[in-house]
């Protein structure tokens, strides 16, 4: 019954293979006479080893065949003879050249073996002088045995060899492109004790149906007929099929927590002008976030615009503080410095020229972005030059110091993070200025996500007109994702490899 | 932003308690430091830009002390008036037109303490001073200058002296070529006439800021007791501030602090100054910002452990602070001293509506629709190069240029996206065809209709590489496309050298050109070392966008 219940199992393909083991246990044999392609033969000796029906062994042989110059000198004559056979008494290597049209490289080579083989002598006048002994005219009349070797029947297993074949194999093995190496599988099939009983016992191939057809359901054929079993946990072949890059499922989702929380979205240029960047957001022109090293400017167009009414209340606020209650950094603001383009450092120009464009009755509001910044570095294990920077603004009246910790806590918990902290730092344009960190439960430490603060009232007076609270964010993505999808070089995140693309598992937070 | 090495020995006596190294790593972290590492021996930190004033072991003890609780409040540092004077001369006005300076006596040198006292003025170089461009700090044994000091302005050829760490007299000119220090800080002084220089009662030169001092007269070692300090540069206020910053740290490493007269003209001044500036607290403006509920004496607290003092509705300042501006500093301190860690999490009940960006949504649905279809998304840089941009596409497309990239593969922003995609099927030659993937990312192209004088737009790329593709292949993705987002379209004969001769054509959507489509010229593809044949388009969807919402209406 066992038996049975195995044989009602079996495909096509290993019904075909099955008995053909009686007479061969060859993998090449065994797909001759099943008139079987080797793929199906494979798939077919797999599964029977699967039912534990057969055995297959596996050794590894290496193979020789005739690579290129081999062909070559199979069928013309090998480099060295034809150098030889050149050669008259004391005949310069020009002339050799000359006369047989071979390569520097098989002139090199020629010279090399005859001269191992005593067939020649070299001298020096005036460049090389080459001259013929009397085993090399000895030499020349019998047939080389490497003329011997290259005729042989390929391939050629390297066991095989003995003697002196092995000995020239070595030699034109060291030699370029005469012989191809290739380690080949060699695939032997025998039954088990099971599989000697099922061969014995006959496989019956008539009343089983192997695939469902429409005719077959439309005749009501298969009301007689068995339909074959199927082993279910056999392993398939994979499919893949399109989808977002893995980075843009992270933004997705980072999208829909703010979203969720009730937050507009920001969007904006990748160029800038200083002013937006910089300057609305108070950096003083001498600060050393300004410097040519950290930040792209663009090389033409060099500057761009002004906003007319906004940049002279940005150059009061910055020269002595405008209105704003602040003293200012007290210098003398340049404009062509603020008309300078760059590439954004960060999408926090995006939350300037959204409160620029704010009316006092909008408020209280929300704004949120996604996007890339840029920083002048090179392209390493651990930095890009383009990454994507989480922004976040609250534009409210009331909003305060514990509300900023309040939305971060919450975002980051979203994010898989439930622990947070914000530590003192500095920015420009915030005050206070708070780095955020969030508690890593594999490293377990404190690791450093982002920067926050309440924007300056030097900033958002003069884009606002007054002096509201604004609560602002710029977190890092890069890291998250990495950590996620395991990725510890940088440039992997934008390597777009298809075959990552298409195999890596989605976004799951 | 600078590092400060703090023996933990030297520090923990500055500021009076020792810590639990748990316990001293969270305070250094609460108190607006960036904690490097710590361990038995060693502290190191990253003072942040706005507190040039913690650049020192003696600066940041003096913080971290008040910020314990261990001695709170204004520091008293007692000033010696002395009559010695500095003569500012009319001439500097053009080229360095200020300084500030102080005498320090009473100091016990050695060689650790030497390096110590550099490696401050090192610091406040970079930072506080912008390399020297803002303030240039010059600190000279006192015992061998002849005051009254001059400070003036002369032709560079007749300033000649033996700068620090050189072996002869050379005239200024030669300083700037020749010295180390002259050829970093050079630019500091191009295209003046006269260079600034001090000079003491005997005509000596002690130095040329903001290059370098002289080797005599500025060179402090182990046996200097007395030290002159000036600060230079173009701004009073900002040099008294530098000045008060040294003097304040000397003075806690032993030093007595001495004043000096400085005549400009007709005007006096004596400096160092350490009287504290007042500032108006408005207690309801830094509760409300917190959102706290502090009173008055608590707020007196938590003024005291930042080093403030509070009396009257009024902050007395340390005259070492440069970074408080506006009421909204002092709010941040009064956080730091509460304790960042103490704020309570808490998102207010206000209702705002959200709302996606509606170009994105259009985005992301053209996206779903080309992955319905089985292709990959990639992403790719907006910044490139102009062999990938044009030569290898076999086309000329003029593409804007960064001026300062550090990278010569990356020094010029995208003009068009199908090279992104011909070099991402060029990386990836070694997996299975088909390869089908599209891209979308922004295009810059110069116009001065806009802000920047740069239009940017967003475009769709879409690529099919395999053995079998085809025009008809790419149309009918493009066709569908269209089809789904309702619009009709037309496509025209076109060249481009990117694509075969008469197997390109140019889309049309209500008479706007809208994209490219056709099969990859074999050169380009050759070019990109690719096998196979490649079909594109490449769409303009910010284009796309308005004339799909000119449709809706």
């Amino acid at each position: 019954m066992e038996i049975e219940k195995i044989i009602s199992t079996l495909h096509t393909f290993e019904r075909k293979v099955l008995p053909v083991l009686k007479e061969t246990s060859s993998f090449e044999k065994i797909a001759e006479k099943t008139k079987l392609q080797k793929v199906e033969v494979m798939r077919a000796l797999q599964w029977l080893q699967n039912k534990k029906i057969i055995r297959v062994n596996k050794t590894l042989k290496e193979a020789i065949s005739l690579d290129e110059n081999g062909l070559k000198y199979k069928e013309k004559e090998l480099p060295e003879k034809t150098f030889l056979r050149a050669i008259s008494n004391k005949t310069p290597l020009d002339d050799i050249k000359h006369k047989t049209n071979l390569s520097k490289e098989e002139l090199g080579v020629s010279l090399g073996i005859l001269k191992s083989k005593g067939a020649i002598e070299i001298g020096k006048e005036r460049g090389t002088i080459v001259s013929i002994t009397d085993i090399g005219k000895n030499i020349l009349k019998k047939e080389f045995p490497e003329e011997t070797f290259l005729k042989k029947k390929f391939p050629i297993n390297t066991s095989e060899l003995k003697d002196l074949d092995k000995l020239t194999f070595e030699n034109l093995k060291k030699r370029n492109k005469i012989l191809k190496i290739n380690i080949i599988k060699i695939i032997n099939a025998e039954p088990t004790e099971i599989g000697k009983k099922i061969i014995q016992h006959g496989i019956e191939e008539k009343n089983i149906i192997d695939r469902l057809t429409p005719s077959i359901i439309k005749s009501g054929e298969w009301k007689n007929k068995k339909l074959r079993s199927y082993d279910v946990k056999i392993n398939v072949p994979n499919i893949s099929g399109g989808r977002q890059h893995f980075v843009s499922q992270a933004v997705q989702y980072i999208k829909r927590i703010w979203l969720d929380m009730g937050f507009k979205e920001m969007t904006g240029n990748l160029v800038q002008t200083s002013f937006w960047d910089l300057d609305a957001l108070f950096v003083p022109q001498d600060h050393p976030a300004r410097d040519m090293q950290d930040t792209f400017y663009v090389k033409d167009p060099k500057y761009g615009k002004l906003p007319k009414e906004l940049a002279k209340r940005v150059k009061a606020t910055h020269e002595n503080g405008w209105t704003t209650g602040s003293r200012g950094w007290q210098y003398e603001w340049s404009e062509s410095a603020a008309k300078e383009n760059l590439l954004r450092t960060h999408t926090t120009v995006l939350s300037a020229q959204t409160i620029a464009k704010l009316k006092k009755e909008n408020l209280p509001v929300k704004f949120f972005s996604v996007g890339k910044v840029f920083r002048n570095e090179t392209l390493s294990w651990k930095s890009l030059f383009e990454f994507i920077q989480v922004e976040g603004i609250v534009v409210d009246p009331n909003a305060n110091f514990m509300n900023l910790k309040g939305y971060l806590k919450e975002f980051f918990a979203k994010m898989g993070f439930p622990d947070v902290r914000i530590r003192p730092a500095h920015f420009p344009y915030t005050e206070p200025s708070a780095e955020v960190d969030v508690w890593h439960p594999v490293k377990k430490q404190w690791v450093e996500l982002g920067g926050s603060g309440i924007f300056r009232p030097e900033v958002v007076k003069p884009l606002l007109g007054q002096a509201v609270p604004v609560l602002a964010w710029g977190l890092g993505m890069e890291r998250t994702i990495m950590e996620y999808y395991g990725i510890k070089d940088v440039r992997d995140v934008y390597r777009n490899d298809l075959k990552q693309l298409k195999e890596t598992k989605i976004w799951m937070k | 932003m600078p590092t400060i090495n703090i023996n933990r020995q030297v520090f923990e006596k500055l500021a009076g308690k020792k810590l639990p190294i748990e316990k001293l790593k969270d305070r250094i972290s609460m108190l607006g430091t960036d904690l490097e590492s710590v361990d038995e021996k060693e502290i190191i930190v990253e003072v942040f830009p706005n507190r040039p004033d913690m650049l020192s072991v003696q600066g940041f003890a003096r913080a971290f002390s008040s910020f314990i609780n261990v001695k709170t409040g204004l520091r008293d540092y007692k000033i010696e008036k002395s009559n010695e004077k500095m003569i500012v001369d009319r001439s500097v006005a053009d080229v360095r037109p200020y300084t500030a300076c102080a005498i320090v006596k009473g100091m016990k040198f050695d060689d650790e303490k030497i390096k110590e006292v550099i490696d401050i003025q090192e610091k406040l170089h970079i930072t506080y001073g912008r390399n020297r461009k803002k303030v240039a700090i010059g600190i000279y044994p006192f015992e061998k200058i002849k005051t009254p000091i001059k400070f003036l302005a002369q032709n560079p050829k007749d300033i000649v002296f033996q700068p620090l760490e050189f072996d002869k007299e050379i005239n200024a000119l030669d300083i700037l070529e020749k010295h180390p220090a002259g050829r970093d800080y050079g630019h500091l002084l191009e295209g003046m006439k006269k260079f600034p220089v001090f000079r003491d009662a005997n005509n000596e030169v002690l130095s040329m800021p903001p290059i370098i001092n002289s080797h005599n007269t500025g060179k402090i070692n182990e046996k200097t007791k007395d030290i002159f300090i000036e600060c230079s540069g173009f701004d009073f206020r900002v040099l008294k501030k530098c000045l008060n910053m040294i003097v304040c740290t000397l003075a806690e490493m032993g030093g007595k602090i001495n004043s000096m007269e400085l005549i400009y003209g007709n005007k006096k001044y004596i400096t160092p100054d350490l009287s504290p500036e007042e500032m108006k607290v408005d207690i309801g403006y830094i509760n409300k910002l917190l959102g706290l509920n502090l009173k008055e004496d608590k707020i007196k607290k938590l003024f005291e452990r930042m080093g403030y003092n509070y009396r009257n509705k009024k902050v007395l300042i340390p005259a070492y602070r440069a970074d408080i501006i506006h009421q909204a500093d002092l709010a941040e301190d009064i956080a730091i001293a509460y304790g960042f860690e103490n704020f309570k999490s808490l998102i207010p009940k206000v209702a705002t509506i959200a709302q996606e960006d509606k170009f994105e949504i259009f985005k992301s649905k053209i996206s779903s629709l080309l992955t319905g279809l089985d292709l990959i998304e990639t992403q790719t840089y907006n910044l490139t190069n102009k062999e990938v941009q044009c030569k290898k596409m076999n086309a000329e497309i003029s593409s804007i240029e960064l001026a300062n990239s550090i990278s010569s593969d990356y020094n010029v922003l995208r003009a068009w996206i199908l090279p992104s995609l011909m070099e991402v099927l060029s990386n990836n030659k070694h997996h299975e065809y088909p390869q089908k993937m599209f891209a979308v990312g922004t295009i810059f192209k110069k116009n001065d209709k806009f802000e920047t004088n740069i239009e940017e737009n967003e475009r769709l790329g879409v690529a099919i590489a395999s053995e079998k593709t085809d025009y008809t292949e790419i149309r009918q993705i493009l066709d569908y496309l269209f089809r789904s987002l309702n619009l009709k379209y037309e496509i025209t004969d076109a060249e481009h050298n990117s694509f075969i001769e008469g197997r390109v054509g140019r889309v049309v959507v209500n008479g706007k050109k809208v994209a490219y489509i056709g099969e990859i010229n074999p050169r380009v593809l050759q070019n990109w070392e690719l096998e196979v044949p490649v079909t594109v388009f490449e769409l303009n969807l910010t284009e796309l966008y308005s004339q799909t919402k000119i449709s809706i209406q």
